[in-house]
């Protein structure tokens, strides 16, 4: 194991979430919320202080760097920068509780949007504002964010793939350019540009603050609300902008690199987002259809399948209405929604698109080959054949998905709430949606599970958003050992 | 500027590895998907997995916005044919290729103007150039070219008892009765840049600058070359060999091949007309003694196994043949190698990945940037030459007026035909060609770099 290298960016991160802090910071001090300055006041000092130490003492990395490092580089700076991310609501006192305020502060930076504050409104504009940033943050990756704007590693910068494999999400994750920074910089215009695009449009018919932090929670598909009821008080308009911004948030990001290159047929012919839309419109359809009579027009009932099902799918977590109070049918879709989620390489959690395309070819080679034992067929995305290892690899993360889910399910049910609330929070959790059904239902929260059932949610997150394999590598003996 | 590699073998990983770090866009293709899998990890590059002679294939590799294709892959009509098709696509696209085939090799002028090729290059034969002035001038542990030819630095060692040892460096032109310049000392693995009361020791190496005109003059005088090389056994009967034998011909040095296909060898005495060629499997242990190797003047170790190179060039050594030369493809690191007695190592993939270097650092351009960067000594020392331009500062001003950074040294400036090494009366014009010489952290990129 490198650990020069690792702690040379660790040291980077932490310096960066200092600096990611001083908004919030600033907001503090103009509101006069002192205490909550405060918390912010020494958590910068803090991380700037550790992260300078850091960067001091591993000068001088040498650059030898695999797989193996890139794995548990990833997945303890994220570890490290929830716990530092935590302490500002922690020593704020908007949330007492350290574990509370590590769940809140995951489930910000993996896009979750999962809450434990029953009301939001209470909670300080500084606070309120790293919410809604640790999303937009957590959204493309604070690794990829750090590989733009700094050489990472110095001349050779090579093994920045393997932080970049690990940190995005994605089956077969590749480069746009040749250099790591350019993509990494590509990767970050695009979505700055669509940051502001969906900023202005919220900000006709949105207050400044409420529109930033909108923007934020949509741009990461993090769904972190700054009201109570999420959007449900906002006007259709902002709804439907919302609506549709989650949509292209959750689409390939590499997608808008094409149409950039003018390569509008490439995108148009991508069998994944054909996928991802054909499965948007085809649930939107029928839950209109079945939630019809509960809302008083066609059009608001359109309205809403859309919103909730953009929301779902790209595993964002907004609501502009109960969905739990749907029929049976709308509400199983949005279950499986949950599952599949967005395309890969966007903001968004779940399966991916990509990866339950390739489940669904390779199912279907699997029946063939049942039948004639002997046929050689390969499985073929946008016409090009996958390579069998991508396959094969696909079918172990679904594994690794449901057994994790399902161990974490059964941690959970020691809480004795109800088997949907249980099943739904831990889907919700790690495919980093927030909201579930019953009583983690949009109106609701997870302030009612016990603080080990949190602790599972808060690895279900982590393990969601880092496609599982950063976080497992962590707790893998040969990881440590030495050779 | 943006760069694709076609083949990512040996020369082809070589040369993305250093084009990245030179900070160039680098994109590889080729048919193995598990090498390019390799060098995705390893170096910062991108990789387009197909066929690389195929327009579809080029296509996807961005040969319509790039500057330069080198086609590396092992088979000469590929290469060739890539060049070509890239050509079509792209008709500002240069293209280096590589052609190794001596048939092919005659006609390279035509394929420069039909084909679209800029550059064409032989690994197997540039390794015997390389040998063969390794060969006229024994003693010297490396040679580097610098300013068109005009400019040497070699690396010697001091032996025990050479008449230099105990003398102060001030001193050398007086010994030597010639102007040389010392560079660099290495001792005991450490980098010295000396000055002139630096006394030398025996098991010394010294980087020397001197023009190439004085190159003879200044062997003899050092005393260095004890007799001239007249006869050369050449172990292992490749392309390299064929090369060889056919340069140390015309040189008028004698050539014995040593190979063990028979085939090969009928083939090789069809080819060469003087050379003996012997058929026999130098793993015999009489074999090499059988056929002289006691009365040869070098010993060059060519067969496709570097570790036999090794095992016969350190028995070479140890019968005590003046000179050995050992040629290597795979094995790099030099820190194990200086430990062994094998003289001489040449790998002809840093050769040609060198000359490409350097074409593209000319192509490339960048204002002030290096024109040829050598590594010296493992790489603790780099020589780098620079031609001083209208940005160049402190231009006509004696350089003894001149501050420059420690450890940095200006080893030659070359006017025209004519190499100086400098003194403190010496200044840089317009058109110079000058060689810094520098330790490798000293981070000279530029002339103006080394100006404290």
């Amino acid at each position: 194991m490198n650990y020069k290298m690792m702690g040379r960016l660790f040291g980077l991160i932490l310096c960066a979430e200092s600096v990611f802090m001083i908004p919030s910071l600033i907001l503090a001090l103009t509101d006069a919320e002192m205490r909550v300055a405060l918390g912010f006041g020494i958590t910068m000092g803090l991380c700037a202080l550790i992260g300078g130490v850091l960067l001091l003492l591993c000068r001088g990395a040498k650059t030898d760097f695999y797989a193996k490092e890139g794995l548990v580089c990833v997945g303890l700076s994220w570890i490290l920068m929830c716990l530092f991310g935590a302490l500002p609501f922690f020593i704020g006192d908007d949330i007492p509780s350290y574990v509370d305020a590590v769940f809140e502060i995951v489930s910000g930076f993996t896009t979750t949007g999962a809450s434990i504050c029953t009301n939001v409104e209470a909670l300080s504009r500084a606070t309120l504002y790293w919410r809604a940033f640790s999303h937009w943050v957590g959204g493309m990756g604070v690794l990829v964010f750090l590989m733009a704007l700094v050489p990472v590693g110095g001349k050779s910068e090579g093994f920045t793939m393997h932080l970049l494999r690990a940190e995005s999400p994605g089956p077969d994750v590749g480069k746009l350019v040749p250099r790591m920074r350019y993509t990494a910089m590509i990767l970050y215009l695009v979505y700055v540009v669509l940051t502001v695009i969906c900023f202005i449009f919220l900000v006709f018919d949105m207050p400044v603050f409420d529109a930033i932090c909108t923007s934020f929670g949509t741009a990461g598909t993090g769904g972190f609300g700054i009201k109570n009821d999420s959007l449900t008080g906002y006007s259709p308009y902002v709804q439907t902008v919302t609506g549709i911004f989650m949509l292209l948030f959750g689409v390939n990001f590499s997608c808008y690199y094409l149409l950039l290159l003018r390569n509008v047929l490439g995108v148009l012919r991508d069998e994944e987002l054909r996928f991802y839309f054909g499965i948007v419109g085809g649930a939107v359809l029928l839950i209109t259809l079945n939630i019809r009579t509960l809302y008083a027009t066609f059009g608001e009932a359109l309205r809403h399948a859309f919103f909730q099902v953009s929301s779902i799918i790209t595993t964002t977590g907004f609501a502009t209405t109960d969905f739990d109070l749907w029929p049976s049918l709308s509400k199983a879709i949005l279950l499986i929604l949950m599952v599949v989620g967005a395309c890969a390489g966007s903001t968004g959690g779940g399966l991916k698109c990509a990866r339950a395309l390739l489940l669904i070819k390779s199912f279907i080679r699997n029946i063939g080959r049942v039948q004639n034992p002997q046929k050689v067929a390969v499985i073929r995305v946008n016409k090009k054949p996958v390579d069998e290892k991508i396959v094969s690899g696909t079918m172990a993360y679904l594994c690794a998905y449901v057994l994790i889910v399902l161990v974490s399910f059964l941690l959970i049910s020691i809480d004795n709430f109800s088997t949907v609330t249980n099943l739904s929070a831990v889907i919700a959790c790690f495919n980093n949606i927030g909201p579930g059904l019953e009583t983690v239902g949009p109106t609701g929260s997870y302030a009612g599970f016990s603080d080990f059932s949190k602790i599972v949610l808060t690895i279900d997150m982590l393990a969601g958003r880092l496609e599982i394999f950063p976080i497992l590598a962590l707790f893998s003996r040969k990881a440590w050992k030495r050779g | 500027m943006k760069i694709i590699i076609a083949g990512a073998g040996k020369v082809g990983e070589t040369l993305a590895e250093q084009l990245t770090a030179e900070g160039y866009d680098v994109t590889m293709i080729d048919l193995r998907a598990e090498v390019l899998e390799a060098c995705v990890s390893a170096h910062d590059v991108i990789a387009v997995h197909g066929n690389c002679a195929a327009v579809a294939t080029l296509r996807d590799a961005g040969v319509e916005s790039s500057d330069l294709l080198i086609c590396a892959t092992g088979n000469d009509e590929v290469n060739l044919l890539t060049s070509v098709t890239a050509h079509a696509l792209n008709k500002h696209l240069h293209a280096i290729a590589r052609i190794r085939d001596p048939e092919y090799a005659e006609n390279t002028i035509h394929m420069r103007s039909h084909f679209g090729l800029s550059m064409v290059f032989n690994p197997e034969k540039q390794a015997a150039e390389e040998i063969a002035r390794l060969i006229r001038f024994p003693g010297f542990l490396q040679r580097d070219t610098f300013a068109k030819g005009r400019t040497e630095i070699v690396l010697l060692r001091l032996d025990e008892g050479h008449h230099l040892c105990g003398a102060a460096l001030s001193a050398l032109p007086t010994l030597v009765k010639c102007k040389v310049l010392v560079c660099a000392v290495l001792r005991g693995g450490e980098t010295i840049i000396p000055t002139g009361s630096f006394v030398l020791k025996q098991g010394d190496l010294l980087l020397v600058t001197a023009p190439t005109e004085n190159l003879s003059r200044m062997l003899k005088n050092l005393r260095i070359v004890k007799h001239k090389t007249k006869s050369a056994m050449l172990v292992g009967g490749g392309r390299i060999s064929y090369y060889l034998a056919e340069i140390l011909d015309k040189s008028g040095i004698g050539v014995k091949i040593i190979e063990k296909d028979s085939d090969r060898c009928e083939q090789l005495a069809e080819l060469l007309a003087r050379a003996e060629i012997v058929c026999g499997d130098v793993r015999h242990r009489t074999l090499l003694e059988s056929e002289g190797l006691r009365d040869s003047d070098a010993l060059i170790t060519l067969t496709d196994l570097d570790e036999l190179n090794m095992l016969v060039s350190i028995y070479g050594s140890n019968w005590g043949v003046p000179q050995v030369i050992t040629k290597l493809s795979e094995v790099e690191d030099s820190k194990i190698l200086d430990s062994l007695p094998v003289g001489n190592v040449v790998s002809p993939r840093r050769l040609c990945s060198r000359s490409i270097l350097r074409y593209v650092r000319a192509m490339d351009h960048k204002a002030g940037a290096a024109i040829t960067v050598h590594s010296l000594a493992e790489g603790a020392v780099v020589a780098s030459e620079f031609l001083v331009t209208e940005e160049t500062l402190h231009r006509s001003k004696p350089l003894k007026e001149i501050r420059t950074k420690r450890n940095v040294l200006v080893a030659s400036i070359t006017r025209g035909v004519t190499t100086v090494i400098p003194d403190g009366s010496s200044h840089f014009e317009v058109g110079d060609f000058v060689v810094v010489v520098a330790p490798s952290e000293a981070g000279i990129n530029e002339l103006n770099d080394i100006f404290a």
